[in-house]
């Protein structure tokens, strides 16, 4: 086992567990010390005084597909930025060569990009 | 001379002695990433407070108001006077809310932000861990914000929280991805992802990357306002429409911890900002000799990044949905796409003779 | 020492939050202890020394893959009775996916990995870095580094024409 990699991690460890422990332990200590007046109009969901059912009643509804879009977009541009890295630590070493298989490798996805673009997929209606 | 290295031996050499008086020299490898980890948080706590109050002083100052003036000096107590009252509240849940998730994505909003924090090297040698991947996980460990605010505007089961969940997420991933792309053209240059290692190469290399990459830093600045939610983008937020968006059900110490890790986010990719392009903890060119330490020029160049970040919302106007869909993937992407190809060629034309 | 420590509770956290995910009632909280067995899974990778993986694991994975299987599970709604009928049908199917699993898996168990030479395990330090990754895929494997463009292509085709159905 590596030692330096522990050592790397360690502290990133403890720092998540701190991170972790603390908000959770202020939330429970300020459940169980406040003040407690519950009525049933408090814990109801809270809808700004409008009402009727645009707002008021179970809040899951069928949701635009426009999110799912989006999500599946951002996805494959994630993908691509992800190789992008490996690719510009190693970009000056690589010279030319390297730089021409990224083009032709963002060639591709600019094609998506334009076909998403000209179907409307980035316009919000 | 004063450096912020100089403080840190200091204090781990006293720590050790102490360890070496009490027995426990062995567990030194546990108990320093522990106290770094607790001096950052206790760093992030009093700043965000600081934060806050700066936040209402210039937003006063551009309205031609006093802003907060009554606790403290200049009220500068003001935030720790909100902080005890928001920890004191009564803890209101919602009878129809997800128990678990609406309790968890809280926690997970404010773990999400401060985890960057641990990897932003104040000063040369003043991190609480520096790792060789850096950047990259800055951005991959706050990419959990955005399933801590579905969560919080699902597990709410209102319809103001869960249309402003859904509209924040859209929007934090739409910029997600120039952001990163905005980053790329500095890793070219440096061929590092380590955070310190990025300030070093400024440093030998005698200028800061803004210069080169003012388009990157461009991007940069915009694509981190959005991701955190500040006006001009705060649609998701936006009171007069979604009242307080994904966070309208949450009160007392779990909205403290959405507003907490709001403005951490704020810092951290102001942090980020200013170690990638602004030299970090480097001085001011040609006044070097001041020898003012690196911490100081770091947080004052932090400050005026936050400050910025802060006229933006005073200066701009609220984006409209479509709008802001255009402008992160019709515009943004393709502009820092460019960026990287340009930079790749202009490096190949400066030293591409003398590479490999 | 350390590190035997740490591979054990990282290890219990990925098995915890992994039979959360199957075990939850809930969706969204299924999906949420699905991001923790994502987050465990990149510790462990971490300790593997593959740094760059870790990295993805959370940043593509826990970022980018879950946002959408959250958005996915929100579009959907299903109704408690609509999972419950699916469950159980469900059921069947996962005690069969067990079984097969099983079978595969069983022999590499048995007879693979304890006659393997472990001893010579151990890798050098630049194993699994940013620099070592990318050099490997932009030599050895640059021809499926550019069909990856392609299935990337094909996936923003395919999102495109299920999202709007009138093209």
């Amino acid at each position: 086992m590596n030692l330096e990699l522990i050592q790397n991690l360690l502290p990133l460890a403890l720092a998540l567990t701190l991170a972790v422990a603390v908000p959770a332990a202020m939330m429970i200590l300020s459940a169980l010390l406040g003040p407690k007046h519950d009525t049933q109009t408090k814990l109801s969901t809270y809808e700004c005084g409008i009402q009727g059912p645009a707002i008021e009643g179970d809040a899951r509804h069928h949701f635009n597909v426009k999110f799912y879009l989006i999500a599946m977009c951002f996805l494959v541009f994630d993908v691509e930025v992800v190789f992008l890295f490996p690719w510009a630590v190693l970009f000056q070493k690589m010279a030319w060569g390297g730089f021409f298989s990224m083009v032709a490798f963002l060639g591709v996805l600019a094609f998506g990009w334009y076909y998403l673009l000209k179907r409307g997929a980035f316009e919000w209606e | 001379m004063l450096t912020g290295e100089n403080i840190v031996q200091l204090v781990s050499g006293l720590l050790h002695w102490a360890y070496a008086q009490a027995g426990i020299s062995s567990l030194a490898g546990v108990i320093d990433p522990i106290i770094s980890a607790v001096v950052m948080f206790g760093f992030i706590a009093v700043f965000v407070m600081f934060l806050v109050w700066m936040e209402r002083k210039v937003s006063a100052h551009m309205q031609s108001r006093i802003g907060p003036n009554r606790v403290g000096p200049l009220g500068l107590l003001q935030t720790v006077a909100d902080a005890i009252k928001l920890t004191i509240k009564e803890d209101v849940k919602p009878v129809n809310r997800d128990k678990v998730p609406y309790f968890i994505a809280p926690i997970v909003a404010f773990v999400a932000t401060f985890m960057g924090m641990v990897v932003i090297p104040f000063d040369k040698g003043v991190v609480v861990q520096d790792l060789n991947v850096g950047i990259l996980y800055i951005i991959a460990i706050t990419g959990f914000t955005v399933i801590a605010i579905l969560t919080a505007g699902w597990s709410s089961n209102n319809k103001y929280a869960l249309l402003g969940g859904f509209r924040s997420a859209a929007q934090i991933i739409s910029y997600e991805v120039s952001l990163v792309l905005s980053v790329v053209p500095i890793i070219m240059i440096t061929g590092t992802l380590s955070l310190s290692g990025i300030v070093e190469y400024q440093k030998q290399a005698g200028y800061w990357f803004i210069l080169p990459q003012i388009v990157a830093f461009l991007i940069f600045i915009t694509s981190a306002t959005a991701e955190a939610n500040r006006a001009p983008f705060d649609i998701p937020e936006a009171e007069s429409e979604l009242i307080g968006g994904f966070h309208t059900e949450y009160s007392g110490v779990k909205f403290a911890m959405f507003f907490l890790g709001e403005y951490i986010a704020v810092v951290v990719s102001s942090a980020v900002a200013v170690t990638l392009f602004l030299g970090g903890w480097l001085p001011l060119p040609y006044l070097d000799f001041l020898h003012i330490p690196g911490f100081v020029w770091f947080l004052a160049k932090l400050l005026l990044v936050i400050y910025l970040i802060m006229a933006f919302r005073w200066t701009f106007p609220r984006l409209r949905v479509d709008q802001l869909m255009d402008f992160g993937w019709k515009v943004l992407i393709p502009i820092s796409i460019i960026n990287i190809l340009a930079t790749a060629v202009v490096w190949f034309c400066l030293y591409g003779k003398g590479a490999q | 020492m350390i590190e035997t420590v740490l591979f054990y509770i990282l290890a219990a956290a990925l098995i915890g939050f992994g039979l959360m995910v199957i075990t939850r009632t809930n969706p969204i909280a299924s999906a949420m202890a699905m991001v923790g067995a994502f987050a465990g899974l990149a510790g462990l990778y971490a300790m593997l020394n593959a740094r760059f993986l870790s990295i993805i694991q959370i940043l593509v994975y826990a970022g980018g893959i879950m946002v959408l299987v959250i958005f996915v599970i929100m579009l959907l709604n299903l109704e408690p009775e609509d999972l419950q009928r699916m469950r159980a049908k469900g059921f069947v199917v996962l005690l069969a996916l067990i079984g097969v699993g099983a079978a595969i898996v069983s022999p590499m168990l048995f007879c693979v990995i304890p006659n393997k030479d472990w001893a010579n395990g151990s890798v050098s330090p630049e194993f699994g870095s940013m620099a070592s990754v990318g050099a490997k895929m932009f030599a050895d494997h640059l021809f499926p580094f550019e069909i990856l463009s392609l299935v990337l292509l094909t996936a923003v085709v395919g999102a495109l024409v299920l999202a709007k159905r009138k093209l």
